[in-house]
């Protein structure tokens, strides 16, 4: 960790407030080996507010919300700095830190709640789901009698929208979706009536319109039970839409804090402002990373899809919501016309470069794949939109013939492919490549970058080793890894890196259709940003055809000039990216464009 | 459904037991070709190895021979002991007793000792306690039990004390449990052997529950330790660790043949050694049968302890 | 979920590239037998392993006396003139026999155990990556060995093939080959998912190749723990056959056959069992110690992959 980093100090918010409920204050963490994991956090929780605490993987927000509670992870410790505690009702406040295992006990799940991450992994899967949020009434010994506990359960369940009666109650967790388990982890929350609530990424792996649902009832909650909400997120997005105050925590500092609408338009640190300027925005009004890389790429002619307004440049207009629709329209119009231009140079050529017609793919009586047709001409970028269970990786899978259980017909340059990879001729299987979406997964860990990456050209059987050293060399330079790399094991790399790897291994055949499926969904948003910038460079430099596939469409203008959205298997919209983001023609799109919270 | 599941299991169950007993007949084909004669030896008269053959069914085709053992099996009849002439059902009668004596003691001490160590094991895990308790179930766990064996009767027999029999006492025809002193060294030899598989097994399975999400979660809605571990932690070490169980109570059906030899205690181990060193077929026929079936018994429990403790699986199907 | 999420975050938080060219990062890549050695337990194993096994490959060569040397007189006196550790109930010298015993148990315990590793882990890999009813049908097949232990197992051969040094191998080998398919199998399932597999059948790499290259290297692991354990209980098997006198066959020297032989005098000469029995313990200890640290090393990378 090579840039020293100061945690900055808000004198404001630490002066004695009635409303203060949680105040924590030069908080250090440490590993047990004696590192320091914190490095003096200070913030605190008004009633009725939420503080967002923002930072990517590793930062240490997680760490810094458990020990509000008290509770530190295996592995981990208590440095030193104090967390007070002004519970409801009490004259004086309490020292977490000084607390004894009863006493912290006592506040836990009644004073301070937590909503977890993974509801799924955090319901306990061998109990009812009315006798988990009843346990934390018994053991605080709320009201006075069993029918006001019972009764309570019931009323919670109501709050959090999922119904309170007693078939519902008897349901084990396995049997909820996972917007009901994380309702269920809401209502164990709010139970007690807490003063403090804690919020771990509870809508991490939701859906965007199941998040937008939870997000909903979270705000509802704290509002109606005068609750102080800390939202941990490395989502500036869900910040935005759910939070008072934001708090960005980098490698364990605590780097900027302030009001949400301040922080995120006028970012003060350099960290932020990083951020602010790698998060994908639906209107495409800036160059999500833009670096060194892509410095030369924003120049050229035909890169109109995106507006340039580099991000903190113009502050105050980035982001509110009112504005949007307008910045949108604007932007609408320019990215319109360079999609038409586009059309009409492919137009000449008689069969696209990709065609997928009709395809079908059913599992027994579940249809995953309906009718599916797209065309691709070369050196365009299509984006398939979907959530989980929409098939859109299916369908990725299908065109790379990696699943070959599909109907209808996949073809490139006019002839139809065989459904199995191994079926296709050399020629075609150089032609398509297919980026997976976990960079932790796609590269064999027992062999060397170099090893993996020559895999292709062996056996397309092409060139002598050594040419095919050099080609392997080469697609290392142009994913901007370097030929020091050609050594390395995929365990030395970051997860960019070996996700930049993966892109070099699916370009040393020199393909003419890239299949990009959630490429950047296991990554940080910064390192996502690069991503992007390094897929628009390629594209340019190698005229490379694109089918991107995600579910996150605040990314579409930064990336793809078509946009198709795929729903339960069917292509339910699908046209240039600004045609169907200003005038959707599906129910669904429009739904999804609603959900998204806007920035 | 909870019916429909167990129904599954007892099929399961049964091809088991029937393709079992085709393998265990099948490898009685593999007798050299003349099996009168290596029985009898080289000595022996062709009168006696016609009559031997007779007695054995060998005249018959095999697979005639297989049914009418496979029928007789389901009737209790074992066939004749080629050894003794006797039947074999008379001669492991008695023995079956004194075997199921051995393992039930065995099995209902070491299990729950070993859930418990294995649950306290991971409570204080990495603390000096736990290494020492893993280094020593590693130490008892690799030796074979013959050797822990003699260590105890080095221990407690002959060398260092002599407080207990160094082997069983009761003269044939005598129950075994007439004198519970014989019983401590077999019965703790299989103990010290079976134990230390099942408390490591808890253990991993422990630390990897107490880890999970859902104690966390009950630990930050300020559920007491106890609770944590009794209500929501134990139950779910319990299914996969008692497939262990499974496999390691079948298997003392294996180990107490060794145990029995060395305490020349008179069960079905001692009986199968005996019948081998006579290559005495029937019998050797019949103690794999009846170790194969412990074993889909003790197995079915496993999965129905499994079901009870998994609604996933409760309400499946 | 706190495990995993914990996992990946340590993973990226390695992963702080900015938007910038990616940096150099050091390798953090430890050869598997350095962590092994790492530990305490793997040290100890080794050196345990390495000594008993000297012993035993060594000692026929330094024998002071001739192992079938049939004394008149039954000396069970130790340090007398007849022998360091005295005679047998033969009249044998125990050092003698105790020194030239212990080969044959090693090169049957490593025989059976290499001939299940082999078996096994083929059938467990073809299992899993074929598939399907192959699957089914070989485990399935599985279940049924499974169901009658290896021990009575053995028993059952020799009955009817008779105690020679084949067939326990073979036997004991054999039997293993179910317990280690079900390893190998399970890590092969738990590798098969990964995308590297998916990417070398998108290259259209061939099958065998793709088991070999891709496949094999990320299950030694496992594969390797199974091979400690499966050395140390057939070790044990061998040395209980030869104990209940089913294994060699005197006059041969052997441990287990030692232990038996001398077993009934066990109060008046103790050394005759004694010594083969802790060395058995040694021996067996010292691999477990081994499987077990190899346990340990695997785990460490699991993190790396």
């Amino acid at each position: 960790m090579s840039p020293k980093t100061q945690t900055v100090r808000h004198d404001d918010a630490n002066e004695p407030n009635e409303k203060i409920v949680l105040r924590v204050s030069d908080l250090r963490v440490l590993t047990n080996a004696g590192d320091e994991i914190l490095h003096g956090v200070d913030f605190a929780l008004a009633r009725g507010e939420i503080l967002g605490l923002v930072g990517e993987s590793g930062s240490g927000k997680t760490t810094a919300g458990l020990a509000c509670m008290g509770h530190f992870r295996e592995g981990l410790k208590f440095g030193s700095g104090s967390v007070s505690i002004w519970p409801r009702g009490d004259a004086t406040h309490l020292e977490v830190g000084d607390l004894d295992e009863v006493a912290l006990r006592d506040l836990r799940g009644s004073r301070i709640a937590y909503i977890p991450q993974d509801p799924a992994l955090s319901l306990n899967p061998a109990m009812r789901v009315g006798e988990q949020i009843r346990e934390v009434l018994d053991i605080h010994g709320f009201g006075s009698s069993e029918k006001e506990r019972a009764d309570r359960v019931a009323e919670v369940l109501v709050d959090v929208g999922l119904p309170g009666d007693k078939t519902y109650q008897k349901r084990w967790p396995h049997q909820l979706s996972g917007g009901q388990q994380q309702r269920i982890g809401i209502a164990m929350a709010f139970a007690m009536y807490p003063d403090v609530l804690i919020l771990d990424e509870p809508t991490t792996g939701l859906d965007v319109s199941t998040q937008s649902v939870v997000l909903d009832t979270i705000r509802q909650m704290t509002v109606a039970n005068n609750v102080a909400g800390l939202y941990i997120t490395h989502d500036l997005a869900v910040i935005k839409d759910i939070s008072d105050r934001v708090a960005v925590m980098l490698r364990g500092d605590l780097v900027e804090e302030g009001p949400v609408s301040a922080v995120l338009e006028r970012p003060q640190h350099e960290y932020t402002k990083m951020l602010m300027a790698a998060v994908p925005d639906l209107a495409g009004r800036k160059t999500i990373g833009d670096g060194a890389a892509e410095a030369k790429a924003v120049a050229e002619a035909d890169e109109k899809t995106h507006i340039l307004v580099s991000a903190g440049e113009k502050p105050g207009d980035s982001k509110s919501d009112r504005s949007d629709a307008d910045g949108a329209a604007a932007s609408a119009v320019d990215s319109d016309v360079s999609a038409v231009e586009g059309k009409g140079k492919s137009a000449s050529e008689n069969a696209p470069l990709l065609e997928v017609k009709d395809v079908e793919l059913a599992y027994g009586k579940a249809q995953i794949l309906d009718g599916i047709n797209l065309t691709l001409e070369p050196g365009e970028c299509t984006m398939l939109l979907g959530e989980s269970g929409s098939g859109k990786t299916t369908l990725s899978q299908c065109v790379a013939g990696l699943n070959d259980d599909y109907k209808g017909s996949v073809k490139l340059r006019g002839t139809e492919l065989a459904r199995s990879t191994r079926k296709r001729t050399n020629e075609q299987r150089v032609g398509i490549q297919y980026v997976f979406q976990s960079p932790f997964s796609s590269l064999n860990p027992r062999r060397s970058i170099g090893q993996s990456l020559t895999v292709p050209l062996e056996m397309s059987g092409q060139g002598t080793a050594a040419s095919r050293k050099a080609t392997v060399e080469e697609a290392l330079d142009s994913v901007r890894l370097g030929r020091t790399f050609y050594h390395r094991r995929p365990g030395d790399l970051s997860g960019g890196e070996r996700q930049r790897a993966a892109i070099a291994r699916a370009l040393v055949n020199a393909p003419s259709v890239m299949v990009c499926d959630e490429i950047t969904s296991a990554l940080d948003v910064s390192v996502q940003a690069s991503i992007v910038a390094l897929l628009r460079t390629l594209r340019e430099e190698r005229q490379l055809a694109m089918l991107f596939v995600t579910h996150n469409i605040a990314l579409s203008r930064h990336i793809a000039d078509n946009l198709a959205v795929l729903n339960k298997g069917k292509i339910v919209d699908y046209g240039l990216t600004a045609q169907v983001l200003e005038n959707p023609s599906h129910e669904y799109t429009r739904a999804l464009i609603a959900d998204v919270p806007k920035f | 459904m909870f019916g429909k599941v167990i129904g599954k299991r007892l099929l399961f169950s049964a091809f088991i037991l029937i393709a079992v007993s085709l393998l265990v007949f099948g490898a009685t084909l593999l007798l050299p070709g003349d099996a009168a004669r290596a029985i009898l030896g080289q000595q022996a008269t062709p009168e006696r190895i016609a009559a031997l053959n007779e007695q054995l069914g060998l005249d018959q085709p095999a697979w005639q021979r297989y049914f009418t053992w496979l029928g007789g099996l389901f009737v209790g009849d074992f066939g004749t002991s080629s050894a003794t002439g006797g039947s074999v059902g008379a001669l492991l009668g008695d023995r079956i007793g004194a075997s199921f004596i051995l393992m039930g003691l065995a099995a209902l001490i070491s299990v729950p000792l070993g859930i418990g160590l294995g649950v306290y094991q991971a409570l204080h895990r990495g603390k000096r306690r736990d290494q020492a308790m893993t280094g020593l179930s590693l130490v008892l766990a690799a030796m074979p039990e013959f050797v822990i064996g003699i260590g105890l009767i080095a221990i407690f027999a002959t060398s260092v004390f002599q407080i207990l029999p160094a082997v069983t006492l009761a003269p044939p025809g005598e129950p075994v449990w007439n004198r519970p002193e014989q019983l401590i060294l077999p019965t703790l030899t299989l103990i010290l052997v079976v134990t230390p598989y099942i408390v490591r097994m808890m253990r991993a399975t422990m630390i990897e529950v107490l880890d999970s999400g859902f104690v966390e979660m009950a630990r930050l809605k300020g559920v007491p330790e106890k609770r944590v571990i009794m209500r929501h932690a134990v139950p779910h070490a319990l299914g996969p660790v008692a497939q262990v169980v499974a496999i390691q109570l079948a298997w003392l059906a294996g180990g107490v043949v060794v145990v029995e030899f060395l305490f020349r205690y008179p069960g079905l181990g001692q009986a199968l050694i005996d019948a081998v060193t006579y290559r005495d077929v029937q019998v050797v026929q019949a103690i794999s049968m009846l170790v194969a079936a412990v074993y889909v018994v003790v197995n079915l429990a496993a999965d129905v302890v499994g079901i009870l403790t998994n609604p996933k699986l409760r309400s499946a199907a | 979920m706190s495990t995993d999420a914990n996992s990946l975050d340590d993973l990226k938080s390695a992963a702080t590239d900015a938007a910038e060219v990616p940096k150099e990062s050091a390798t953090t890549y430890v050869p598997f037998y350095k962590r092994v050695l790492a530990q305490k337990q793997g040290k100890i194993g080794l050196i345990i392993t390495v000594v008993v096994v000297a012993l035993a490959l060594c000692g026929p060569l330094l024998l002071p006396w001739a192992t079938g040397n049939t004394a008149t007189e039954f000396v069970t006196k130790p340090f007398s003139p007849y022998g360091l550790f005295g005679s047998d109930n033969l009249g044998r010298d125990v050092l003698s026999r105790f020194l030239a015993g212990g080969v044959t148990l090693i090169v049957y315990g490593v025989l059976a155990t290499a001939l299940g590793m082999i078996v096994g882990a083929i059938i467990g890999m073809l299992a899993a990556y074929v598939g399907g009813t192959f699957d089914a049908v070989i485990m399935r097949l599985n279940d049924v060995i499974l169901a009658i232990p290896q021990l009575v197992f053995a028993l059952l051969a020799i009955t009817v093939l008779g105690p020679q040094g084949w067939v326990l191998v073979t036997v004991i080998g054999l039997t293993h080959a179910p317990r280690i398919a079900r390893v190998a199998r399970s890590a092969t399932l738990g590798v098969i998912t990964e995308d590297y597999i998916k990417a070398a059948e998108m290259y259209a790499m061939p099958r065998w190749k793709v088991l070999i290259r891709e496949l094999l290297p990320n299950i030694t692991g496992p594969l390797s723990v199974e091979a400690g354990l499966r050395l140390t209980y057939s070790i044990g098997y061998i040395a209980s056959l030869s104990f209940l006198g089913l294994g060699l066959q005197p006059p041969a020297a052997d441990w287990g056959l030692m232990i038996n032989e001398n077993r009934i005098a066990l109060s008046i000469q103790p050394w005759g069992v004694l010594l083969p029995v802790v060395a058995i313990a040694l021996l067996t200890i010292g691999t477990n110690l081994l499987a077990d640290s190899f346990a340990r090393a695997t785990a460490s990378t699991s993190v790396e992959a």
